[in-house]
């Protein structure tokens, strides 16, 4: 089947959505994906982030589809073209996405283990203003202990039910829901009994934001401080292949691996990613390669180093950009009357 | 004036008024349940579905799809059993025509749900009722029982072969489950969520991943009277497009609100002035604006429900109120018509349905979770004296960024009465925000 996005024309099997054909095109196509994760059945079509313009629905029907649709679910057509980034209506929808998604989100990245790896964080800075037009308080809940290895923070939830589905697919005797409606939903487990069971702990590598985090790092280092590394063991009860992230000589934590869509193939063991954080634990397979733009890469491997002009030059521009009128009169000096 | 509409025509309420007609004695009495008795007997489901379709009826929901239509989407494969949802959750604000025929005259939409399960060869059917309608829910069951003991249901009915078994399912008081994938889940014992469509309900994406359809309370009821009058009877009631009556629940600053049955292509005029519909606005007061259609529907200033932009009366039809688009018109919807007089601020009338929509959204995509929230915050701000001049634009710029974006229509429903009512009353809102106005 061919499909056009962005006017590249890519051959892909049936079935396939327009996402993963824009996947498969590259990073830059790829629409931005806040709840579709590709190992989960049934996710997506939830955050709206990855709308898309479909000006011809396939070669036999090429009317335009009269809604914006959401890429991650939308099986393509022959002959189908879709527009992405290209489309102004677009990048206006999705600049309003954010600003919603941004709405109730705390922006307390500076003190989020989640930041440098956040889906929420790169979706912002790709297709978000810089200005806020909200004056209201945002909706706080308390954290909550899910076990022993997991806490929630339901203030930063965008609420994109990957862990619903995780804990729903690879774990068995759901616990793990969405109770109340609305912007006041929040994950629960029931009665928050304790996520009990062997693969509780790849809710945390699902969650786009930092909303479900690993107890055993919380607040030890910043994530761009550590380097990762792949290894590997003989785990009886999973596939074993993670990712150790060091600091100095020291595991701070292990996840499971990710590919460049941040997306989790091989779910780990609770075993692997909390207990075993010793060097001697793991075959170490070699350095994980990480995305050049990556803040995690930064200053780190010889031949894949960012070179520091680069980011500098980007957050230079950007910050030109920052369009902020807030009323900065009580800052200046006050005049001295005469 | 259009001549030839039939004034008193009425279909499903004609005998509302009976004593004892909730029971199935009296309802047979008066012609009830012969519908079934001719469809089972004399009649193919094909047959059915084609009277229905001639009919032209259309949606009673809300939507206005036409039934018809929406009955021969349905996939049919061998093996696979087909549902009938009757979705009785009719929860929008300043609807309650459901609720009246349901609970005045059950046996009308039971004798219309075998009917309809026969078109559509449904062997189990259900009535999604909402959760607050719980004595409903128990009448409805009730007259149940009656049809099954009178050998209206169950097996064989009446000697033709065909089986039926209808259950009254309660919800759980979510608007959100009035829409029609939210229903599904909710029937199948989930968190009423929308579902991602396609695959619509139609084909494989109903209620346990088999062929569903979805219909309205009214609509349903109405196929007894076009199996017994034929669907050519029907389509003569009305104007054009819309055909048949419709039940339009009044309410608001009328002198006799109530749910009335009127014949589509009446004036709005004459609904809101005629002594035997609404009576006109109450004493003293004038006619402000009207909301057509339900909560959802885009609100309209006294000018333009009277009268279309080309100065033509506008009718209670599908097509003379969505005349002029979103501009200068409005939607039929479910016929939640309720009207305002000069003392009603509309202020606060949009934050009212603003905090519902910010109440009711289900929070599963994040266009109608979050923006519905922040739109009934901006306007409690204003109708509480702390409005800023931009929230004004803000209002409608998030209107346009929830309507069209979203799972279900929920978003747009919450997102046009907003948009509304700025396109039409700015000089109210920008009077409370000058004003400072701490209540109105």
């Amino acid at each position: 089947m061919k499909v056009t996005i962005d006017n590249i024309t890519i051959d892909v099997e049936p079935g396939t959505t327009i996402m993963n054909a824009a996947r498969q095109i590259g990073p830059h196509i790829a629409p931005p994906a806040m709840c579709y994760y590709e190992p989960l059945k049934a996710s997506g079509g939830k955050c709206r982030g990855c709308l898309v313009k479909v000006t011809a629905g396939s070669e036999k029907d090429p009317r335009p589809m009269p809604k914006l649709v959401p890429s991650c679910i939308t099986q393509v057509q022959d002959g189908m073209i879709v527009e992405n980034t290209i489309n102004e209506q677009v990048l206006e929808t999705r600049k309003g996405i954010v600003e919603l998604l941004l709405l109730n989100h705390p922006l307390d990245c500076p003190v989020c283990d989640q930041a440098g790896e956040c889906h929420l964080q790169d979706f912002s800075f790709e297709h978000g203003v810089s200005k806020t037009r909200t004056v209201e308080e945002r909706n706080t809940f308390e954290p909550v202990d899910l076990g022993p290895y997991i806490k929630l923070n339901m203030n930063r939830c965008i609420l994109c039910y990957r862990c619903v589905y995780t804990a729903d697919q690879i774990t068995d005797g759901r616990v793990h829901g969405v109770m109340h409606r609305g912007d006041h939903a929040e994950i629960s487990t029931y009665i928050e009994k304790a996520i009990d069971n062997d693969f509780s702990g790849n809710v945390i590598d699902v969650c786009p934001v930092g909303a479900l985090t690993d107890k055993t790092y919380r607040f030890k280092s910043r994530v761009w401080f550590s380097k990762p590394e792949d290894a590997s063991c003989n785990c009886g009860k999973c596939s074993g292949k993670v990712t150790l992230w060091y600091r100095g000589d020291e595991v701070i934590r292990v996840t499971a691996r990710k590919n460049e869509w941040g997306e989790v193939k091989e779910f780990i063991c609770n075993t692997c990613r909390f207990e075993r954080k010793k060097t001697s634990d793991w075959t170490l397979e070699g350095p994980t390669k990480i995305a050049r733009n990556s803040v995690i890469s930064a200053n780190k491997y010889g031949a894949n180093t960012i070179k520091p002009a680069f980011p500098l030059k980007q957050a230079a521009q950007q910050y030109k950009q920052i369009n902020d009128d807030r009323d900065r009169s009580f800052l200046e000096p006050q005049k001295q009357l005469n | 004036m259009i001549c030839e509409i039939k004034y008193n025509m009425k279909i499903l309420t004609e005998h509302i008024d009976v004593q004892g007609i909730e029971t199935i004695d009296v309802f047979r009495k008066h012609g009830g349940y012969a519908a079934v008795e001719k469809a089972l007997k004399k009649m193919t489901p094909d047959e059915v579905t084609e009277e229905v379709k001639k009919s032209g009826i259309r949606g009673r929901g809300g939507a206005g799809f036409p039934m018809g239509m929406k009955w021969s989407f349905l996939a049919k494969p061998e093996g696979v059993p087909r549902y009938l949802v009757c979705n009785a959750d009719e929860s929008e604000p300043g609807t309650f025509k459901d609720h009246y025929l349901m609970m005045k005259s059950p046996h009308t939409l039971i004798e219309g749900m075998i009917v309809s399960s026969y078109a559509l060869g449904a062997n189990t059917s259900y009535i999604y009722i909402r959760g607050e309608l719980m004595y409903v829910a128990t009448i409805l069951e009730k007259a149940i029982q009656e049809a099954r003991d009178k050998g209206f249901l169950g097996k064989n009915i009446l000697g033709s072969g065909y089986d039926l078994d209808l259950h009254v399912q309660l919800g759980g008081g979510a608007y959100i489950c009035g829409e029609e994938t939210a229903l599904l889940e909710s029937l199948e014992g989930k968190r009423g969520n929308p579902r991602n469509k396609p695959p619509f309900p139609a084909v494989k994406g109903g209620l346990w991943q088999c062929p569903t359809v979805v219909n309205n309370v009214e609509s349903i009821a109405t196929t007894a009277w076009i199996v017994n009058n034929g669907g050519d009877e029907y389509a003569k009631i009305g104007i054009g497009r819309s055909t048949g009556t419709k039940l339009i629940s009044a309410s608001g600053h009328i002198r006799k609100p109530g749910v009335y049955e009127i014949p589509l292509g009446i004036t709005v005029e004459d609904f809101i002035y005629a002594d035997e519909w609404c009576g006109g606005i109450r004493d003293g007061h004038k006619l402000k604006a009207v909301v057509a259609g339900g909560s959802s529907v885009p609100i309209l200033p006294a000018e333009l429900i009277l009268k279309t932009t080309n100065g033509e009366n506008r009718l209670m039809t599908y097509e003379s109120l969505s005349d002029g688009g979103f501009a200068t018109g409005t939607m039929l919807g479910s016929g939640g018509f309720v009207v305002m007089d000069e003392t009603t601020c509309i202020v606060h009338n949009t934050l009212t349905f603003g905090r519902f929509y910010h109440h009711e959204s289900c929070g599963q995509c994040s266009p109608c979770r979050e923006g519905t929230g922040w739109m009934d915050k901006v306007l409690y701000r204003i109708e509480h004296g702390q409005g800023r001049q931009e929230d004004i634009d803000l209002l409608v710029d998030v209107a346009k960024k929830i309507e069209g974006n979203t799972i279900c229509p929920l978003g747009d429903a919450a997102a046009w009465p907003v948009a509304a009512a700025i396109r039409h009353f700015r000089d109210e809102f920008e009077w409370h925000i000058n004003h400072n106005l701490k209540i109105c």
